[in-house]
């Protein structure tokens, strides 16, 4: 269900790696319907410098507010415009047309600390049974 | 009627009201670059402007219409009498800046309440000028920052404030520049004191604890938590939004409280106007007395103004809610020790009969005596697809104004209800049937739950469309 | 003792205390450990309603009402005539007692009015966006400095001499608790510094008159920063809005759009702003909406700038405001309308201009300030101006605010469309003894 090939944090995001040490960020099916229809997103602008695992921005649904997480540390490229102007396409396709930001990576090694999609199923398969 | 909007029912040449003619020989006008070419607002006749207000207000619900069991809120009923002499011109036609000798009326009736509300918290002093409760605990951490600043202590950066706190408690700690570290409750619904003894120490400016708390129970550790805080240097600020379960029962200055705000709106009956006006007095003991906001009425040879000596400084253009005073004033006076007695008696009767009543169709995390209000938690019903919301939802299909919900945060689908004093058991007997009916709904027809409310003039709302395109107002331009 | 706000009779206590399982009230106490239970309290004796109205109606009485009284003092709070309607309007219980409307469907009355609300303040100041209201002018110009940092990113706010000093004394009090520094400029901005994050101007001024605000809005945008504006919003009747001059926030004291003095409170702090700046804004807002039926609807919108949601993170720790108050001026506005409003104005204006320039000829008085003004302007005066206004008292008329120590016995004199000609005319001849 979770992309093969892309890569994901603990907190819900994915990185799916592109040629030249780039790589396309969003939040993943587990994180959007735990959010509920998301209403806002707050992202930096291109050239913010971002760090592994730590605050890039946030997510907004209409009762609550998460904060979203750098996979890896770079420079953000590129901000997705149609989605920070209609939300739902987080909620509707978080693995395609809802993609967040694009960064330049500094350093690619750091993708081995994340998860593979394996991985990360067994993560949220985990997850969901855990008791209230 | 009410489903237009101003500017549906104006018609240009139409007016609401009559002006006197001018009397005097009309002066030259200002450059016309200061002035302004276009106003556009509404024209509507009075009795038009009279069928729309009316038919809005028919929307609402209000403590008049019925139950109103918002945890946390003290909906109380609001005393009629109260009105109309809060409306007496010599208390709504004086300027705040007119001589003081000219308003001693309402100097002595703040100077009087003042020394009601520190009798009452067992405080030293108290200020009226807080707005209301959230701008009383601004004061309060303003105080307590200037208190060890004064000290010559730098390294207090940190503010603690229980899980359970309502939503102002960390952000009025923001606002002030603190950090805000949580503290644990414990699975009785108390404050973790093992987790409060390692996270104090000399880094920590104060606790803010609501009390009782915000689950509606009293934290019978309250000495030892004092004596943990102030061990180690800290201080001890109040929520007083409970109060209403302690009225002439117990005083936070002798359970080591150093300040606490009150809310006039809630404890002391003041109408809560569809969101204010509020008041939110603070009350200090004397370590804290000269950092107080500005000002305080003293009395001389008559009633004047003072400035506290270091007093964190002003929080508004004037004194505070002085409209809103003078029902509390009023409040006070109309019930005496007794009757501020019988007043928390019977809020805890009635919160402890919910409890009981309720407990066999609603998840109660706690199970032991409230005060004035109780928590359930809709986790039972969450089982079978029905949420705290639907719950909500389905109250006002029974006439019922639904009680607090997600709140505390320290509940997974709280359901948080405070009777006040002011209900019968007649009332409540009613709430009660309504919501064992929901309970029974919940197994047998949770569809009717998920799609209420059903008998509102609106149907659940569209709050997603509304926060990502927000609408805000209407425009009218020149026609 | 019983209580006509008590309904529960002693059976019913006893029925309930039964179900609960405990003998008496007083075991329902039983975790207050019992050291704190053994409080003495001292108040007055209670009273019934017929006495406790004697008894407050003799207080206010010993309170000289604007009623009573020829008012010629303003400086924020000003006594302005308030049509009938507003306080049948404010009365009807549905709206007072209810609360914060957080169940959208039980509470569209209150969303409603408070949508028309949001949309007649920025019709009046030109802005794009309103919220629900902040307790008064002064803590809407604190929470628009706030506001204005968050925006820049910067932690230095800058106020003209000129705004009303209650004001500056509240933003001062509001930025000391996040370490936020706070400038006092001149006029001729010299010593802004290009660090701000925000401008703070009054139109028109404290002392009555208009300022060059285009040049200050240049000055601010070209460092970056936000132009602030708090204003007179009965001025606006027939004064230029300030979103005309680059205005980013427009703050007011609405107290004088429908609503008495009250001793200074309750008051009401308008607060709108540019659109950009939407999800900055402190407090309340409300959005339209539709149900599931497609019927238009208002609930509260943009709540997770608020502090029951983003708590620490929040906009503002603001939680109730002054929303009954908004209500009136609601009425107010959609009353007076956009005749009736340009009315007022040039009715304060003309009657004000009339007193200014009787007084100003008068031996030892002297108008302080040429420029243009509204219907407030300094005098200054032969004698100091307290002991013209004790001699005003006496002949119950509230003079204006003593300005000596700023200007050598200045005063600050305020006409509004209340003030009769008889009123200034008297004033004028009680002057002219001096």
């Amino acid at each position: 269900m979770n992309p093969k090939e892309y890569k994901y944090t603990q907190e819900h995001e994915w990185i799916c790696p592109e040629p030249g040490d780039k790589g396309k960020m969003g939040l993943t099916e587990y994180a959007q319907s735990q959010l509920g229809d998301i209403v806002y997103l707050d992202l930096p602008a291109p050239g913010t410098q971002v760090e592994q695992f730590k605050k890039l921005g946030e997510v907004e649904s209409v009762k609550a507010v998460s904060d979203i997480f750098a996979p890896v540390s770079g420079q953000v490229l590129e901000v997705n415009q149609t989605a920070t102007d209609a939300p739902n396409l987080v909620n509707e396709d978080p693995y395609g047309a809802g993609w967040l930001v694009r960064l330049e990576l500094s350093q690619p090694s750091e993708l081995d600390a994340l998860m593979n999609s394996d991985e990360y199923d067994k993560f949220v398969a985990e997850l969901e049974e855990k008791p209230e | 009627m009410h489903h237009y909007l101003l500017p549906d029912i104006s018609q240009p040449g139409k007016i609401g009201c009559s002006l006197p003619h001018l009397d005097v020989t009309p002066t030259e006008l200002p450059p016309q670059e200061l002035l302004r070419q276009e106003l556009e607002l509404p024209e509507v006749s009075e009795a038009e402007l009279v069928r729309y207000f009316t038919a809005l207000s028919k929307l609402n619900y209000g403590v008049d219409t019925g139950f109103y069991p918002l945890g946390s809120c003290t909906m109380k009923y609001s005393p009629k009498w109260h009105e109309d002499i809060a409306k007496l011109p010599g208390f709504t036609s004086i300027h705040p800046y007119q001589p003081v000798e000219s308003v001693q009326g309402a100097l002595q009736l703040m100077f009087e309440l003042q020394d009601y509300l520190t009798e009452i918290t067992g405080m030293d002093a108290a200020s009226l000028a807080p707005m209301a409760g959230a701008q009383g605990e601004l004061a309060s951490i303003l105080m307590v920052k200037a208190y060890h600043q004064a000290r010559g202590d730098e390294k207090r950066k940190r503010i603690l404030v229980p899980d359970s706190a309502h939503g102002t408690n960390p952000a009025t700690a923001a606002m002030c520049g603190f950090e805000i570290s949580a503290v644990p409750s414990d699975g009785d619904g108390n404050l973790d004191l093992t987790s409060l003894e390692s996270m104090m120490n000399e880094e920590v400016a104060a606790l803010t604890l609501t009390l009782p708390t915000t689950l509606g129970l009293f934290d019978p550790q309250i000495a030892e938590i004092s004596r943990l805080i102030h061990q180690r240097g800290g201080l001890l600020c109040g929520d007083g939004a409970n109060l209403n379960s302690l009225l002439g029962r117990v005083k936070f200055g002798d359970m080591g409280f150093d300040c606490v705000q009150l809310n006039l709106h809630k404890t002391f009956s003041t109408p809560h106007g569809g969101g204010g006006p509020g008041s939110g007095p603070v009350c200090v003991e004397s370590n804290l007395a000269d950092f107080l906001p500005s000002p305080l009425v003293t009395k001389d040879k008559g009633y004047t103004f003072t400035t506290p000596a270091k007093s964190i400084g002003n929080l508004g253009a004037a004194y505070g809610n002085f409209g809103v005073m003078v029902k509390a004033y009023a409040y006070i006076r109309s019930l005496g020790v007794e009757g501020l007695k019988e007043v928390s008696e019977n809020a805890v009767i009635n919160a402890n009969y919910l409890k009981e009543k309720l407990k066999a169709y609603y998840h109660l995390p706690y199970d032991r005596t409230c005060m004035h209000e109780v928590v359930f938690s809709g986790k039972r019903q969450k089982a079978k697809g029905v949420h705290t919301l639907d719950i909500a939802k389905r109250l006002l299909d029974f006439g019922f104004h639904p009680p607090t919900v997600y709140f505390p945060l320290v509940v997974d689908e709280a359901i948080m209800i405070e009777p006040t004093e002011t209900e019968s058991k007649q009332t409540l007997d009613a709430f009660i049937d309504a919501m064992k009916q929901i309970a029974k709904e919940a197994d047998e027809n949770p569809d009717i739950l998920h799609t209420a409310p059903h008998n509102t003039p609106v149907r659940r709302l569209d709050e997603v469309t509304a926060a990502r395109k927000p609408d805000l107002r209407w425009e009218m331009s020149r026609r | 003792m019983s209580s006509p706000y008590l309904p529960n009779t002693d059976a019913d206590r006893s029925a309930m205390l039964q179900e609960i399982g405990v003998g008496s009230a007083d075991e329902l106490f039983q975790d207050i450990p019992e050291k704190f239970r053994k409080v003495q309290l001292k108040l007055p004796p209670p009273l019934s309603e017929l006495e406790l109205k004697e008894e407050l109606r003799q207080l206010s009485s010993r309170n000289a009402s604007l009623d009573d009284y020829a008012c010629f003092l303003g400086a924020g709070y000003y006594r302005h005539f308030i049509p009938s309607v507003i306080g049948h309007i404010t009365g009807r219980s549905e709206f007072y007692t209810a609360y914060t409307p957080y169940q959208a469907e039980a509470s569209q009355g209150t969303l409603q009015t408070i949508y028309e609300y949001q949309s007649l303040v920025c019709q009046l100041t030109g802005m794009e966006v309103s919220n629900a209201g902040m307790y008064d002018g002064s803590t809407a110009a604190a929470e628009a400095a706030l506001m204005a940092c968050r925006v820049t990113n910067r932690d230095k706010v800058a106020v003209l001499s000129t705004v009303n000093p209650s004001y500056s004394e509240v933003v001062d009090t509001y930025v000391n608790g996040h370490n936020i520094l706070l400038e006092m400029v001149e006029p001729n901005l010299d010593s802004l510094s290009s660090d701000c994050a925000c401008l703070i101007v009054q139109q028109p001024n404290f002392l009555g008159y208009f300022e060059d605000m285009g040049a200050y809005a240049e000055k601010a945008h070209d460092i970056g920063a936000l132009l602030v504006v708090a204003v007179d919003p009965i001025s606006l009747g027939m004064f230029a809005p300030p979103a005309d001059y680059g205005a980013d926030i427009v703050v007011a004291e609405g107290q004088a759009l429908g609503s008495p003095t009250s001793f200074g409170g309750p008051g009401l702090g308008i607060f709108t702003c540019r659109k950009e700046y939407a999800r900055q804004m402190p407090g309340r807002i409300v959005g339209k909406t539709v149900d599931v039926d497609g019927k238009p609807g208002y609930v509260l919108t943009l709540a997770t700038r608020e502090q029951h949601i983003r708590r620490e993170r929040a906009t503002s720790n603001i939680c109730t405001n002054e929303a009954l108050v908004a209500l009136a001026t609601t009425v107010y506005l959609a009353t007076l309308g956009k005749s009736g409003l340009r009315r007022v104005a040039e009715l304060c204006y003309h009657k004000a201009h009339y007193a200014a320039d009787a007084i100003g000829k008068l031996k030892g008085y002297s108008l302080v300030f040429p420029q243009p003004f509204f219907k407030e302007f300094v005098v200054r005066c032969p004698v100091a101006p307290h002991q013209l206004n004790k001699a005003l008292l006496k002949e119950r008329i509230i003079g204006g605010l003593d300005l000596s120590h700023m200007i050598d016995n200045g005063m600050l004199l305020c006409v509004t469309e209340v003030n009769t000609r008889q009123d200034i005319d008297r004033l004028v001849v009680i002057l002219s003894k001096f």
